[in-house]
C-alpha cells in the first residue's frame, strides 16, 4: 500500500466527514432547496461561532496533552461579566477585553492549579467547571443580566439589508483561527505545546520550562474561551449565568471529530474548524428535518464515536 | 602546565531519605576520552546521572567542568553548560518531526517564530557531523526505526556543543551492525574533542570502545584505570565482589522427546517461514537482527498472533489457536517487554506472582491473603529476589528482580514449554548469572526452553541449538558447537547462504 495514503487519510477525513452530513440533508426532498440555500449557510456559519472560537483553545489544550472541562462555565461567566459592564454603561471595547481578561484569568487559575499542585487537568478544570458556572450566578444574582442597546448585539445577526453579508463573528472566528494556525505551526511557544503532548519528559530533558508552558497554554485557551463569551453574549443579548450548559462536550467533540487525539502531540486548528462546522450542519440539518432534540443528541454522540474509531484505525495502520 | 580534566568528580554524595545512593563517587575524565562507566543495577549508576545532569544536587562533593567549579541548576542548565545526556529510554517526541526533536529546546527564533531556515541547518550540521547528513528532516521521529532515532537523539545532544556526553546503555536495544554504527559515530567525536561517558553492561563493548573505566559498586567508586590493563573477570569481580568464574553454568541435562514441533509456521508479516523442533531438556536459542522476526515466532507459537499457514505441535498435540489454550496446554511465555506487557509495576510483588493463578488462592471469590504471601515469599527466597517483602510494588525493585518476579510467575504455572523473550535484557551481570542458571535448572528438569535473544555470547553460553532468523525465516538450526558468534552474525546478516 502507499505509505502516504494513511496521512492523507488523516488529512482529509474531517472533510470527508464534512461532505457525508451536509450530503445526508442535502439529499433529501424536503430539505434539500432550503438546506443548500445562502441564507441557510449563513446561519449554519453564525451557529458555528462560539464552538469554533472555543475549539481553538481547546486544541491548544488537547494537542499539548490535557483536557478543560470547565470552557461551558467559562463562557457562561464572561458573558455575565460583559452583560453587567454593558449594564454600568461600558463602552463595546473595554467590555470586550474585560470578558476575554476574564476568560484568561480563568484559564490561567487552571494552569497554575495544574502547574503547582501536579493534579490531572480532568480533576482541577471538573473543579472549576462548578467554580466559574457558581461564580456566573453569584455575579448575576441567579438571574439574568440585562443592558440597554449595545453594538455588540449586531455581532452574531444574521438579518442585514442585503442579505450577503456575514455577521461580524463569523470573520472573527476565521481571523482567530487563522492566527491561532500560524502560532502552532510556527512558533517556539506551538511546537513547544506539541512536544508538550508528544512526550513530556523529553521535552523536559530538553530544557523545556513545562510548567511554564502549561500554565501558558491554558491561559491563552481561557482567552480564546473568553472571546466565545463575547459572542455568547452577542447572540443572546443579554448575559445568562445558565447558558451553555455542556458546551464543553461540543467544543471537545468538534477538536476530537477534526482529528486531534486525546493523548496529546496530534491536532491541527482547521481539523477543529471543519470538526465544529460538522457539529452545526448536524444541529442545523437535524432541525431542519424536524427530528427531536434527543435525536441530534444520539446522531452527535455517534459521530464522536465514529471519529475515534476511524482515527484508530488510521494510527494502527500508520503503525504496521 | 596540564589540561584540566573535561571532569572531575571528588567525593560525591546523596542521600534518599534513609538509603545513601551514593558514598562517595571519584571520577576523572580526560578530554577526548571515551570512559566506561560499569557496575550492577541498584550500584548507583543512574543516580550518578542524575547528579551529573542537575536534575539531583549531591549533599556533599566537588564536580568540576574544564577546571571551573559545575553545579547545574537543572538538566537545562546543564546542557548549556556542555553536559549532554543520552538517556536508556529514547526520548523523543514522535508526533514532532526530526528537526524538531533535534532543535527542541534550542529553536533558533526570531521574536518568537521559529527560523525554519536555520533550524534545518542546524540540525543538518549535527547529523552530518554524525555521518548521517542525509536523514529526512521532516519526517515524524515515530516513523523512524530505533537505530535512526537513537541518531537523532545524539544529534540532539551534538547541537548544544557539548564537551562531555553521557550515554546510559546505548546499545541496549540495538542490533550488532547498529552497535558498529554507534561505535562510529563516537569514534568520530572523540577526534573532535569530545569527552564521553559510556554506561553499560557489555564488557565486551566497554573494553572495544573506552580508553579506561571506573567500576561503581553500592553506590561508590571501587576501582578505575586504564581499560587495557584489565580483564572482563577482573571487571566482574569487581562489580559483584565476588569472583563469577562461570556465567553460563552448564547443568547435566539429555534432549527427551520433542515438546515443541514447529512446521512450516507463518503468520505476521514478519513471519514468514520457520521449523524446528525442541525437545524436553533443551534449551533452543533464536538469534537474528532485530525486527528478523524472532518475537513474532515466539508470539505465533504463543498464539498471540493469528498464524496464517504451517502447524505448531506441544508434545504431539495440536496448539490451541489462543494463548489462554496454549497456557493450559503447558506453554509459558515471558514478553521482552517487562514494563509494557510483563508486569504490573504499580502492583505489589505478591499480587505480581499469583496474578495468573488468583484462583487457586481464593475460597468463593475472595483472595486468601495468607495464602498468597505465602507461594510469594517462597519465590523471593528460591529465586533471591531482592525486595522489602511480598508488598513492596514491582517497580520499585531492580531491572533484574523485576525479571525475576516474570519468571516467577511463569514458573508457578507448571509449564513445559517456555518461551523466553530477552530474558536478560537491561540487567546486571549478578542477575543475569542467576537467571542463566535459573533456565538451565529448567532444562535440567525436563522442560523445553526457547530463549530469543539479541545477545550472541549469551546464546552461545546458554543454549544446546541456536536458530538464526534472517528476515522473517528461520534460516538455520544448529547445535551450539557448530556456531561460532561469526558465523551467527553472517548468516542474521544474509552475508552468506545458511545451506551452503
Amino acid at each position: 500500500m502507499n505509505p502516504r495514503l494513511p496521512a492523507l487519510l488523516a488529512r482529509l477525513g474531517p472533510f470527508l466527514g464534512l461532505l457525508l452530513v451536509t450530503a445526508l440533508f442535502a439529499l433529501p426532498a424536503e430539505t434539500r432547496e432550503h438546506f443548500l440555500s445562502y441564507a441557510n449557510l449563513k446561519i449554519v456559519l453564525t451557529q458555528t461561532v462560539i464552538v469554533a472560537i472555543g475549539a481553538l483553545g481547546m486544541t491548544l489544550i488537547i494537542v499539548s496533552g490535557g483536557i478543560d472541562l470547565s470552557v461551558g462555565s467559562s463562557i457562561a461567566c464572561t458573558s455575565v461579566v460583559g452583560a453587567l459592564l454593558l449594564q454600568r454603561g461600558w463602552g463595546p471595547l473595554p467590555v470586550v477585553l474585560a470578558i476575554v481578561g476574564t476568560g484568561a484569568c480563568l484559564g490561567l487559575l487552571n494552569g497554575l492549579s495544574i502547574a503547582l499542585l501536579r493534579v490531572v487537568p480532568f480533576i482541577i478544570t471538573l473543579g472549576t467547571l462548578g467554580v466559574a458556572r457558581g461564580g456566573a450566578k453569584w455575579l448575576a444574582d441567579n438571574q439574568t443580566v440585562n443592558y440597554d442597546a449595545s453594538p455588540i448585539n449586531g455581532w452574531m445577526t444574521t438579518a442585514d439589508p442585503f442579505g450577503y453579508a456575514l455577521p461580524a463573528g463569523v470573520w472573527v472566528a476565521a481571523g482567530l483561527a487563522v492566527a491561532m494556525a500560524a502560532v502552532l505551526r510556527r512558533t517556539v511557544f506551538g511546537r513547544h505545546v506539541f512536544a508538550l503532548g508528544s512526550n513530556e519528559a523529553a521535552a523536559r530533558l530538553c530544557g523545556v520550562e513545562t510548567a511554564r508552558l502549561k500554565v501558558a497554554i491554558y491561559a491563552l485557551a481561557g482567552a480564546t474561551f473568553g472571546a466565545a463569551g463575547v459572542f455568547q453574549l452577542a447572540r443572546l443579548r443579554q448575559g445568562d449565568p445558565t447558558v451553555a450548559v455542556g458546551l464543553e462536550l461540543d467544543i471537545i467533540a468538534a477538536v476530537i471529530i477534526g482529528g486531534a487525539s486525546l493523548s496529546g502531540g496530534v491536532g491541527t486548528v482547521l481539523g477543529s474548524m471543519i470538526g465544529a462546522l460538522i457539529m452545526a450542519v448536524l444541529r442545523n440539518g437535524s432541525q431542519q428535518m424536524g427530528w427531536p432534540t434527543y435525536f441530534q443528541e444520539i446522531i452527535i454522540g455517534l459521530v464522536i464515536i465514529v471519529a475515534v474509531f476511524v482515527d484508530r484505525l488510521r494510527q494502527g495502520r500508520a503503525a504496521a | 602546565m596540564s589540561v584540566p580534566p573535561a571532569l572531575e568528580l571528588r567525593g560525591i554524595r546523596k542521600r534518599f531519605g534513609a538509603t545513601e545512593a551514593l558514598r562517595g563517587v571519584s571520577l576523572s575524565l580526560a578530554p577526548g576520552e571515551v570512559h566506561a562507566l560499569i557496575g550492577e543495577n541498584g550500584a548507583g549508576k543512574s543516580t550518578l546521572m542524575k547528579v551529573l545532569s542537575g536534575a539531583h544536587r549531591p549533599d556533599a562533593g566537588e564536580m568540576a567542568l574544564a577546571g571551573r567549579p559545575y553545579r547545574p541548576a537543572g538538566p537545562p542548565d546543564a546542557r548549556r553548560r556542555g553536559v549532554a545526556m543520552i538517556y536508556q529510554e529514547l526520548t523523543l517526541a514522535p508526533h514532532l518531526s526530526a528537526r524538531e526533536n533535534i532543535l527542541l529546546g534550542l529553536e533558533p527564533a526570531r521574536a518568537g517564530w521559529i527560523d525554519v531556515a536555520a533550524a534545518r541547518t542546524a540540525a543538518r550540521e549535527a547529523l552530518a557531523q554524525l555521518g548521517h547528513g542525509n536523514l529526512e528532516l521532516e519526517r515524524p521521529a515515530g516513523a523512524f526505526g530505533i537505530a535512526e532515532r537513537q541518531i537523532i537523539e545524539i544529534a540532539r545532544a551534538l547541537v548544544s556543543r557539548p564537551r562531555v556526553l553521557i550515554l546510559d546503555e546505548p546499545t541496549s536495544s540495538l542490533t550488532g551492525a547498529d552497535t558498529e554504527r554507534l561505535f562510529a559515530v563516537l569514534a568520530r567525536l572523540r577526534e573532535q574533542g569530545v569527552s564521553i561517558i559510556y554506561i553499560s553492561h557489555f564488557l565486551e563493548e566497554c573494553r572495544r570502545l573506552c580508553d579506561r573505566y571506573t567500576v561503581l559498586k553500592d553506590g561508590a567508586s571501587v576501582g578505575s584505570g586504564p581499560m587495557a590493563e584489565t580483564t572482563p573477570d577482573a571487571l566482574v569481580t569487581l562489580m559483584t565482589g565476588r569472583e563469577v568464574r562461570d556465567l553460563y553454568p552448564r547443568t547435566p541435562r539429555a534432549p527427551g522427546e520433542p515438546l515443541l514441533e514447529v512446521r512450516a509456521l507463518a503468520g505476521s508479516p514478519r513471519l514468514r517461514n520457520a521449523d524446528c523442533v525442541v525437545r524436553a531438556g533443551e534449551i533452543f536459542g533464536l538469534a537474528g537482527l532485530v525486527g528478523a522476526g524472532r518475537t513474532e515466532l515466539l508470539r505465533a507459537i504463543f498464539g498471540l498472533d493469528p498464524r496464517r499457514a504451517g502447524g505448531v505441535r506441544f508434545g504431539g498435540e495440536a496448539a490451541a489457536a489462543r494463548p489462554r489454550g496454549c497456557w493450559a496446554q503447558g506453554v509459558g511465555f515471558l514478553s521482552e517487554d517487562r514494563k509494557e506487557e510483563g508486569l504490573l509495576l504499580s502492583q505489589p510483588l505478591g499480587d505480581n506472582l499469583t496474578l495468573a493463578k488468583l484462583g487457586t488462592f481464593s475460597r468463593a471469590g475472595w483472595i486468601d491473603a495468607g495464602c498468597q504471601t505465602a507461594a510469594a515469599a517462597r519465590w523471593i527466597e528460591a529465586l533471591r529476589i531482592r525486595c522489602l517483602g511480598p508488598d513492596q510494588p514491582v517497580g520499585q525493585l531492580s531491572g533484574g528482580n523485576q525479571q525475576k518476579v516474570a519468571l516467577a510467575r511463569l514458573l508457578e504455572h507448571p509449564a513445559r514449554i517456555l518461551l523466553l523473550d530477552e530474558p536478560t535484557r537491561g540487567i546486571d551481570v549478578g542477575s543475569k548469572a542467576e537467571i542463566y542458571a535459573l533456565i538451565g535448572e529448567l532444562a535440567a528438569a525436563g522442560k523445553a526452553v526457547v530463549v530469543a535473544s539479541s545477545h550472541l555470547p549469551e546464546l552461545l553460553g546458554l543454549c544446546d541449538t541456536i536458530g538464526v532468523m534472517c528476515r522473517g525465516a528461520l534460516v538455520a538450526v544448529r547445535p551450539r558447537a557448530a556456531w561460532s558468534e561469526a558465523e551467527l552474525l553472517r548468516v542474521a546478516t544474509g552475508t552468506v547462504d545458511p545451506s551452503s
